[in-house]
């Protein structure tokens, strides 16, 4: 038994040194642009997600969105949008309401066969980010 | 049983259409499973989630049923949990051992169970597993659980101490999404032999022992994953031995309302029938 353990944890840790560039992984720019295409379609469909995003610019989110994934994913952009603190003060956002975009999102990646571990990784970029976003 | 499952089904089918806004708002999976004594967790150990789906602002709540199958013994265990805020949670838990062939063995009769009542309580300290992921700060919880034997005479006759005993533990959990990964580590202090299910102390020991519980489990999909637990147990009976448990496990989970679990696990010696080892299935219905 601790011998399959140990061969378990060994064959994850030597997955994990090779960790070529998420960007690619997750498909570059046209998979990231498909991704939030989808993205912004779920949120609209989505009623906890709706109400902020239904009477906006929704082209410059989600060119804002692409820029901003792209450059957490290490690709060659560079976001230009606000920062998340002043793009989300004026909105009571609650902590679920940032779970149901990442949900969303989830769903959007899936939707477009990006690699779970992609996935995870632009996730463990967006997470922290949840101090600026939820406001209440 | 099967009553309290289906009345939680209905409360969570319910909750979801009337307050689709503003209840189960965590990720799928970040909310863990029910570990065999109640707690959410993984399979054997307590993790510092809080049980349910419920954020900061909501309340969750989840009813589970488990079955554990070895060569020798059976184990249902099933109960329910509510998370308050996603800071408190309260659980209660039973435990039927099924003594099969063993129980007519000993004098006890064919199929003589053992039960046992859990009440437990948690209190997530600081942290959060899934969003605190700039650092490698993992979420904290501490918590206790209070086990009730209910065959005292049966059990005081292996040399057992006490047919109550008080579990306490803190626990330590963090989802490092970056490598698709979960970590689990708990520290409890007991007096309990095979979970309290015989009874608490024994002629050999009857201080309370640190014990060591670990999970690593790696995220598959956001739907599944797969991993590893071990339980450290402390040895209190000279006449009966006591070991370690491991068990790996696969949990999917569907929907939020959803989750099954299933794991093969290493028991070691159970009420003298030594190698015991097989099948663990739990389904746990929340929101």
């Amino acid at each position: 038994m601790k011998t399959i353990i140990l061969v378990i944890i060994l064959t994850l840790s030597t997955s994990f040194a090779k960790d070529t560039s998420a960007y690619d992984n997750f498909g570059g720019k046209k998979v990231i642009k498909k991704v939030v295409d989808d993205l912004m379609t779920n949120l609209l469909s989505n009623k906890r997600t709706k109400p902020f995003f239904e009477f906006t610019d929704q082209d410059r989110i989600k060119n804002k969105l692409v820029e901003q994934f792209c450059s957490e994913l290490g690709g060659p952009c560079k976001y230009t949008g606000k920062s998340m603190k002043e793009s989300h003060e004026d909105q009571e956002i609650k902590r679920s309401h940032f779970f149901a975009l990442v949900e969303e999102l989830q769903k959007a990646m899936d939707q477009n066969k990006v690699p779970q571990r992609a996935q995870n990784k632009l996730l463990a970029k967006l997470a922290p980010m949840h101090k600026d976003v939820v406001t209440e | 049983m099967f009553k309290i499952v289906l009345f939680l089904a209905a409360i969570s089918l319910q909750s979801q259409s009337l307050f689709a806004q503003d209840i189960s708002g965590k990720l799928l999976l970040t909310a863990g499973v029910s570990q065999i004594e109640g707690a959410a967790g993984g399979g054997l150990t307590p993790w510092a989630f809080i049980t349910g789906y419920g954020t900061r602002d909501q309340i969750g709540a989840s009813t589970y049923y488990t079955k554990v199958d070895s060569q020798d013994y059976s184990l249902e265990s099933y109960g329910v949990g509510v998370g308050f805020y996603d800071r408190v949670e309260l659980s209660f838990a039973k435990h039927s051992f099924n003594t099969l062939a063993v129980g007519q063995d000993l004098g006890l009769g064919h199929s003589y169970r053992l039960k046992q009542d859990i009440f437990g309580v948690k209190v997530k300290l600081y942290g959060d597993a899934v969003l605190d992921q700039a650092s490698w700060m993992p979420q904290v919880a501490i918590g206790a659980q209070f086990k009730e034997n209910k065959n005292e005479a049966v059990v005081k006759s292996l040399g057992v101490k006490d047919n109550k005993g008080i579990d306490y533990y803190v626990s330590a959990t963090k989802i490092l999404l970056n490598q698709s990964l979960l970590y689990n580590l708990t520290l409890r202090t007991t007096k309990a032999n095979q979970l309290g299910i015989l009874g608490f102390g024994g002629d050999k020991n009857d201080s309370y022992e640190l014990m060591y519980e670990g999970s690593v489990a790696y995220l598959l999909t956001r739907k599944v994953a797969i991993g590893l637990e071990y339980r450290a147990k402390p040895d209190n009976l000279s006449a009966i031995e006591e070991e370690n448990w491991f068990d790996i496990f696969a949990a999917w989970t569907p929907t939020k309302n959803m989750s099954l679990t299933v794991a093969y696990v290493d028991l070691g010696q159970v009420a003298t029938k030594e190698n015991q080892s097989g099948f663990y299935s739990s389904l746990q219905i929340g929101f």
